[in-house]
């Protein structure tokens, strides 16, 4: 057992030390990789953010009930109870129509506007906080408080959150389909380093098997040579984000002023960032094992 | 997979028990044993036609004939480099010829090949090309050290030990060679035209070394086409002629 990991660590830093031998083509490598890797991870990250804003300037999502103005105070009181107890609504809040009147003439300025109207044209309203978020609930609830008695309009704000919601749906999907292809190339360039390293080294495995070497000996270092350099272009692409981000928040510090917003772009988090590393390694470790497993067949001893 | 090395372990286990009941009894064991062995490349080019013959453990034995006659195809079959078209190749019990792919590092961790183009590693000094076939097994790095540089000793290459193999002479390189294939300490050593083209004295230096190996109690197959420098040692030949083994 001990010796088994003394072996594997030694082909680690076997490994090391063949990145190193030479640092120029490595570094195009592992520069190549980190590029491929950025775009979709970027854009994970972008969108990310975009997300957040989103539900930072919308808050959380409310229906606003409009009673008829025949409601009597009974209704109304039947009306509370029954969207209380309601198992989709979380919080319930009462606006009555006088005050509903003050709040317009406070925010708006209308003040001599709405003093000369003979009567409050205002309804008696309802703000309903809804319990489940997603689009699909809030239509769902809408429709049903739509069909109670005495109520004259239910409004649900979220056209527009449903719009943002069907274009971060689509921007998920553009990241992945770029991240799907960009693996591929990754696959590529892992394959085609661990191909020429294989014909160059050709005589060492032909001397090896023919002294005793067994095939996982022979595999193993390709194999930690493409996982290492999937591993640091994972690294390089978090590099490249990083940076990116910090390039961005500088210009977009300025923007933010005018709107006297706080908004920062956020960098992916821990768990993001190791997926990422783990995702780029296994996808270099792919590369090895399929350049290994295409051409280690070739090189018999004659 | 498992259960074929488990097989192999336990077959070898009583194979050893088994030699161990022969050696006490005075009787010699067959280590490679040739039974009608035909070997035909495509083209129908004949390298061997039914040869058969028997090494006993620790001899020493010569092959010779004229280039092409099929030394190098003999030497291939016992190393599984090739495989016979019929007949059995056996080594040390096994069955060469019918070895599984996976089974054949086992094997060759037994035997230790000179080859004739040395077939030397020159991106590593003399050292690490000899401490190679020890890495490969897993041995324990300090003891490899002690051992590669006893089988570097042995052929008088030790104070190389730091030189790329390129800056070794013809007769250096092959005694380099040979430091590779004795470290593992194998008990069977296959060299091929091991004096191939080396002088009298470079020649006679190595055929020393053979015949220190064979006092230890190796098997040794050395085969030349220079019958002249073999008779000298008076070990027993077999000579192939077009692939046929004169008797």
């Amino acid at each position: 057992m001990k010796n088994w990991l003394i072996q594997h660590v030694r082909v680690l830093l076997f490994t090391l030390r063949r990145l190193r031998a030479t640092p120029g083509s490595s570094l195009l490598n592992i520069l190549v990789i980190g590029i491929a890797l950025s775009l979709p991870a970027g854009m994970y990250v972008l969108l990310q953010n975009v997300q957040n804003l989103a539900e930072q300037v919308a808050g959380t999502p409310q229906i606003s009930v409009f009673l008829s103005m025949d409601a009597s105070r009974d209704d109304i009181a039947r009306i509370g109870r029954q969207l209380k107890q309601h198992e989709a609504v979380g919080q319930v809040e009462f606006v009555p129509r006088e005050q509903a009147l003050e709040q317009i003439k406070r925010t708006t300025g209308l003040t001599d506007v709405i003093g000369g109207l003979t009567q409050n044209p205002l309804p008696d309203a309802f703000v309903v906080y809804p319990k489940k978020l997603g689009s699909q609930a809030l239509e769902t609830l809408r429709d049903e408080l739509q069909k109670w008695p005495k109520l004259e309009h239910v409004q649900l704000d979220s056209a527009w959150a449903r719009k943002l919601e069907a274009l971060l749906k689509f921007g998920r999907l553009a990241a992945l389909i770029l991240a799907v292809l960009l693996s591929f190339a990754l696959v590529a360039v892992t394959f085609n380093t661990i191909r020429l390293q294989i014909l160059t080294q050709r005589d060492e495995i032909e001397v090896s098997k023919l002294i005793g070497a067994t095939n996982a000996f022979i595999r193993r270092p390709f194999l930690y040579f493409g996982l290492l350099q999937g591993l640091l272009g994972g690294g390089a692409a978090w590099l490249i984000i990083m940076t990116s981000l910090y390039l961005l928040n500088g210009s977009l510090a300025g923007l933010v002023q005018l709107y006297a917003s706080s908004f920062t772009l956020r960098p992916p988090s821990a768990g993001n960032t190791l997926a990422l590393l783990g995702f780029s390694a296994y996808l270099g470790w792919l590369g090895a094992w399929l350049s290994v497993a295409q051409h280690l067949w070739q090189i018999e001893p004659r | 997979m498992y259960r074929i090395v488990y097989f192999c372990f336990c077959f070898c286990f009583c194979f050893f028990r088994v030699i161990r009941v022969f050696r006490g009894s005075g009787l010699a064991f067959e280590m490679i044993k040739f039974n009608q062995v035909y070997k035909r490349y495509r083209g129908g080019y004949e390298a061997l036609k039914n040869v058969s013959f028997e090494i006993a453990e620790g001899e020493m034995v010569f092959l010779t004939g004229h280039s092409g006659a099929g030394k190098s195809t003999l030497l291939n079959l016992i190393a599984a480099i090739e495989r016979p078209n019929s007949g059995s190749v056996v080594v040390k019990g096994q069955n060469v010829g019918s070895l599984k792919g996976a089974a054949l590092p086992y094997l060759r961790r037994n035997l230790g090949l000179v080859f004739q183009d040395h077939k030397l590693l020159f991106d590593r000094s003399v050292f690490d090309n000899v401490m190679l076939p020890l890495q490969i097994c897993g041995f324990d790095h300090r003891e490899s050290a002690k051992r590669v540089r006893a089988a570097l000793d042995k052929v008088g290459l030790l104070p190389r030990e730091k030189a790329n193999p390129i800056a070794l002479s013809g007769g250096e390189q092959q005694r380099l060679c040979i430091a590779r294939a004795i470290v593992n300490r194998p008990s069977i050593l296959l060299a091929d035209e091991p004096t191939g083209n080396l002088d009298t004295d470079y020649a006679a230096d190595i055929m020393g070394i053979f015949k220190s190996f064979h006092q230890v109690g190796v098997t040794l197959l050395i085969a030349s086409h220079d019958a002249g420098i073999l008779r000298q040692f008076g070990a027993r030949m077999l000579t192939l002629k077009q692939g046929e083994l004169q008797q």
